[in-house]
């Protein structure tokens, strides 16, 4: 039967449960043993994809699930996210009152076991489960900070353009379904090509609803009006959770969605993808600018990024895919180390939200302000960089298949986007500081924050690595 | 084995070095910090002998090569190799490295350790962008020193410095950013990333006039040409004395290195039809620029003008080639012209950079750039006002310096091409002489005027005395014997001249 392809899920699920009851019958201060179990369970987990990494691609459970090597490596780099993340929320949401729970941690396994579910679907039925499964528990710890105004309307909002985006999702889907007759992603694709021209406008209509559908997960433009608020609304541990790992499934899905379930409607979704690129780019670029909260402008520069990561899936390459895989990955990286410096800059009664809280941070602590550097350099795509590489692949699978205007255009939209990037430099490193206060001495975040930073120095410099993962994935 | 890594030592020793001089911290440690990183300086300086004595001039062909595959996905090799216009470059980049390391012993008061960092891992960033024949190690080396150049003008510049340093760096950003889409569209045709695979590809006219265009606008704004200047005179004045220092005397030549390694060898068609265009916006800054300099009421503003103006020789002395030839079918002289913009490139190195550590002296103590804040300074510090004389003096081109040299060249054979070419760029001798001869007579001679601060100056001593006879020693062996220079020239200008003026349509 091959159960031993479920063993990631199976154990996140499993453990998510065990946590659940010892979080409710095992009295502990500060939380020590939930955190310790879920950080255990997703390394774990990690562990056991890596081991399925490289074993043929499965496909079974009434073709239901696929296990290849996309999703065993979306699986690994989902757990180490929610890893970094929760390292990051352990210390946050003890010194904030309501947050200090154990459910923060379940909710977070459950989102991940959805994740996995999602970036392991093969039918359209599993993708909704595992997209469901996935947002619900995120929109609860979005809420979680209860008396915060901000944080409830964040949560209100995201529920209900979460709820409208899986409305269209799911309408796209029995489109599909009532032309195909399919759930299971290949079926679907064989029946189009078989039996091409009939019910061609359906098929078009539903490809709409599913485009739109992914984009609302991913926050690309004119999709993304809930980004910003969420981002801000949402106590920063949250963010940092919200920003980086579902965005790992959502590409999955929209690359299993699009590349794999209707890969013969390329010719419609290219130019639908091309309009979404432009807008993402220009929009995150051009508004991130305007900002003065640093939380709002890593809102939108996310946004941009989505859009640098779709000129990769529009070209319909396989060069195009696992640059866009690169890319995914390499924001992901981006963004936790972005957001989570802004945790580690905050205190009880103290939220580092604004770029002025940035002030003069090379005089207060000259390691962190490297870091940060480093993140926004990386961000803006500069060479010996991740980001850099990550913008290279891309530009590289767009001008492959003769889009020289569209990557033109996004390197203008780079530039633009890279004065935002120097600015928060700027604050850093030419402003005097305004405030002396310690920054505090957690160890654990200290080292996590620096090797995330100098991993995205260090792929920057040997990026082939984790080119080559990326390119092999898909092969 | 030792001469197979010494290109991979002159970048990555600096480099290293700024890694360790980073990691001693605070000022508390500023002795060790200086110490390593003149240490540094010195090795890889002293790593430039071998380079010199052991490359074979006689030879067009890329020597010292390394090559390791580095991205394989893309075919991006870490491919190293020089020849002879990289190497006077290379020495020159560790040359001005060194000095402005030592400059800055004394100059530099606070955070000490991040200043020199960002200098080491700059001049290791700058070697490799003179020694990368894969087209894009060049670009991220290229793109690399950006940083610390960036970190460089924000933290120690002057009041003005936020804005300028974000302006120096987006405007070069701009330019840049265009020619990654060229090199991206030329590996799609060569399936390769090496420099010299581009130069056998027969591109249509209008593709190489489009690449020539992208490659413009990143090597333009770093010579800077008229009319993309005007991000230099903000970041020249801003920067602190080093980052002047080293903005004129190396960034500069990295576009017009730019040109002669990219522009003229991969688009020869487009070359030969747009060098109308490059005459003319050589021409432009040779005059009017010079005019602007001379109403400059800042110092560091006026040496930065006359940088520009330098420059448009060095864009003429290369794009001349194509009149030269057109009009006389001479090779000798248009292989004159190209070397004459070599030679310009290196010289201007010396006198301005040496102007502008002058000023940035005069500056720590006063703490004024402009000129009618001094007067009578050759009666309190008469050791340095001889010394900036002879700076002055090869600004203007006076035979015997090293000034004089490049700009005989090129004017000579301009002069070929046509007179009112040649006229033009002659005049450069005038007006140079007059920006730079009246600002020296404003600041140094004159009487002093009391209570301005003149009278307290303190002349130059121990490591910036040190820093004057090198750049002096520079400046007078080009000008006196330049074939040291030229013989390296020979056999490279010689091979990118022909591939240059081929027709490939």
């Amino acid at each position: 039967m091959g159960f031993y392809q479920l063993l990631p899920e199976l154990f996140v699920l499993t453990m998510a449960c065990v946590i659940l009851l010892v979080d409710l019958y095992y009295p502990q201060k500060k939380l020590l043993l939930t955190y310790s179990l879920t950080q255990m369970t997703l390394v774990i987990s990690a562990f056991i994809s890596f081991w399925l990494l490289n074993t043929p691609v499965f496909i079974g459970f009434t073709g239901n699930f696929v296990r290849d090597n996309l999703s065993s490596f979306l699986e690994i780099l989902i757990a180490l996210v929610t890893f970094i993340t929760f390292v990051f929320s352990r210390d946050y949401i003890l010194s904030r009152g309501n947050m200090a729970r154990g459910e923060y941690y379940i909710l977070g396994l459950f989102s991940v076991l959805g994740m996995m579910v999602l970036v392991s679907a093969h039918s359209l039925l599993t993708i909704y489960l595992g997209l469901e499964l996935m947002s619900l528990p995120l929109y609860a710890m979005v809420a979680m900070k209860r008396e915060d105004r901000n944080a409830s309307e964040a949560a209100i909002k995201y529920f209900v353009m979460g709820a409208l985006a899986s409305g269209m999702l799911l309408y796209g889907v029995s489109l599909i379904y009532g032309v195909t007759g399919a759930l299971d992603l290949h079926v679907i694709a064989q029946s189009i090509l078989i039996s091409a021209n009939q019910s061609y406008t359906v098929l078009v209509l539903g490809l709409i609803f599913i485009v739109i559908g992914s984009l609302f997960k991913l926050g690309g433009a004119p999709f993304h009006m809930w980004v910003p608020d969420v981002y801000q609304g949402a106590p920063t541990s949250v963010t940092i959770f919200v920003s980086a790992a579902p965005k790992l499934a959502a590409f999955a899905m929209t690359l299993r969605l699009l590349a794999e379930m209707l890969p013969a409607l390329y010719t419609q979704w290219q130019p639908l993808l091309i309009v979404v690129a432009i807008l993402s780019m220009g929009i995150g670029n051009l508004l991130a600018i305007a900002q003065s909260s640093i939380k709002r402008m890593l809102a939108y520069s996310g946004i941009s990024h989505i859009g640098y990561m779709t000129l990769g899936i529009l070209t319909g390459t396989l060069a195009g895919y696992s640059a866009a895989l690169f890319y995914i990955v390499a924001y992901v990286f981006m963004t936790l180390a972005g957001f989570s410096m802004l945790v580690l800059l905050s205190r009880q009664g103290f939220e580092c939200e604004n770029l002025e809280d940035l002030r003069g941070l090379n005089n207060r602590s000259p390691w962190l302000a490297f870091m940060m550097l480093l993140v926004m350099f990386s961000m803006a795509g500069l060479p010996p960089l991740v980001g850099f590489f990550a913008k290279l692949a891309v530009f590289e699978a767009v001008i492959a298949v003769h889009l020289v205007w569209l990557a033109v255009l996004a390197i203008v939209f780079a530039i633009i986007g890279l004065y935002y990037y120097l600015r928060v430099v700027k604050i850093m490193y030419f402003d005097a500081p305004t405030s002396h206060e310690l920054i505090s001495w957690q160890l654990d975040m200290r080292l996590v924050i620096s090797f995330n930073s100098l991993a995205l120095l260090l792929f920057g410099i040997f990026p082939s690595a984790l080119l080559t993962l990326c390119h092999n994935v898909f092969l | 084995m030792f001469p197979h890594i010494l290109l991979s030592l002159l970048i990555w020793i600096p480099v290293l070095a700024g890694i360790l001089v980073l990691m001693t911290g605070g000022d508390e440690n500023a002795t060790i910090a200086r110490g390593i990183a003149l240490t540094a300086a010195i090795i890889s300086f002293l790593l430039c002998l071998p380079l010199y004595l052991l490359f074979n001039a006689n030879s067009y062909a890329m020597q010292f090569n390394e090559f390791l595959p580095w991205i394989s996905v893309f075919n991006i090799n870490y491919a190293l190799g020089v020849d002879g216009i990289s190497v006077p470059m290379i020495i020159l980049t560790n040359f001005t490295s060194l000095i402005v390391i030592i400059a800055a012993l004394e100059a530099i008061k606070y955070k000490v350790a991040q200043y020199l960092s960002a200098f080491l891992i700059m001049q290791g960033m700058m070697v490799g962008v003179f020694v990368a024949t894969d087209s894009l190690l060049f670009y991220v080396f290229w793109e690399a020193m950006l940083i610390p150049m960036y970190i460089c003008i924000g933290v120690w510049g002057g009041k003005n410095r936020s804005y300028a340093s974000i302006k120096f760096f987006i405007y070069t950003f701009i330019g840049s950013a265009l020619m990654l889409i060229a090199l991206l569209y030329l590996r799609l045709q060569a399936n390769s990333f090496l420099i010299s695979s581009f130069y056998t590809l027969d591109l249509p006219l209008t593709v190489q006039i489009l690449i020539f265009l992208a490659f413009f606008a990143a090597f333009a704004v770093k010579v800077p040409m008229w009319p993309f200047h005007t991000w230099l005179p903000d970041a020249h004045t801003e920067a602190p004395a080093g980052g002047s220092v080293i903005l004129a005397a190396l960034m500069l030549k990295m576009g017009v290195y730019g040109f002669i390694r990219f522009s003229m060898p991969i688009t020869p068609d487009a070359s030969l039809i747009l060098s109308w265009l490059m005459i003319t916006l050589g021409l432009i800054a040779i005059v009017y620029v010079a005019y602007i300099a001379i109403v400059q009421t800042d110092m560091k503003r006026l040496i930065a003008y006359s940088s520009i103006s330098h420059m448009g020789f060095a864009i003429l002395g290369c794009f001349l080639v194509y009149s030269i030839l057109r009009i006389t079918g001479n090779y000798h002289d248009a292989y004159l012209s190209i070397e004459g913009a070599v030679v310009q490139m290196i010289s201007h190195a010396f006198g301005s950079g040496a102007m502008f550590i002058g000023v940035g002296i005069l500056y720590d103590q006063l703490g004024s750039r402009l000129i009618k804040d001094y007067s009578g300074v050759a009666k309190t510090m008469p050791v340095f006002a001889a010394f900036f004389m002879l700076f002055a003096m090869s600004n203007v081109g006076l035979p015997g310096t090293s000034g004089f040299v490049g700009e005989f060249m090129i004017i000579l054979s301009a002069y070929q091409a046509h007179f009112w070419v040649a006229f033009l760029a002659a005049s450069t001798l005038i007006l140079g002489a007059a920006y730079t001869l009246w600002m020296y007579k404003r600041v140094f001679f004159c009487p002093v005027v009391a209570g301005s601060g003149v009278e307290k100056l303190k002349d130059i001593r121990s490591s910036n005395l040190v820093v004057f006879i090198l750049l002096a020693i520079g400046v007078i062996w080009i000008g006196v014997y330049p074939e040291w220079l030229l013989h390296l020239l020979h056999a490279s200008v010689d091979h990118l001249l022909h591939i240059s003026i081929q027709q490939r349509l």
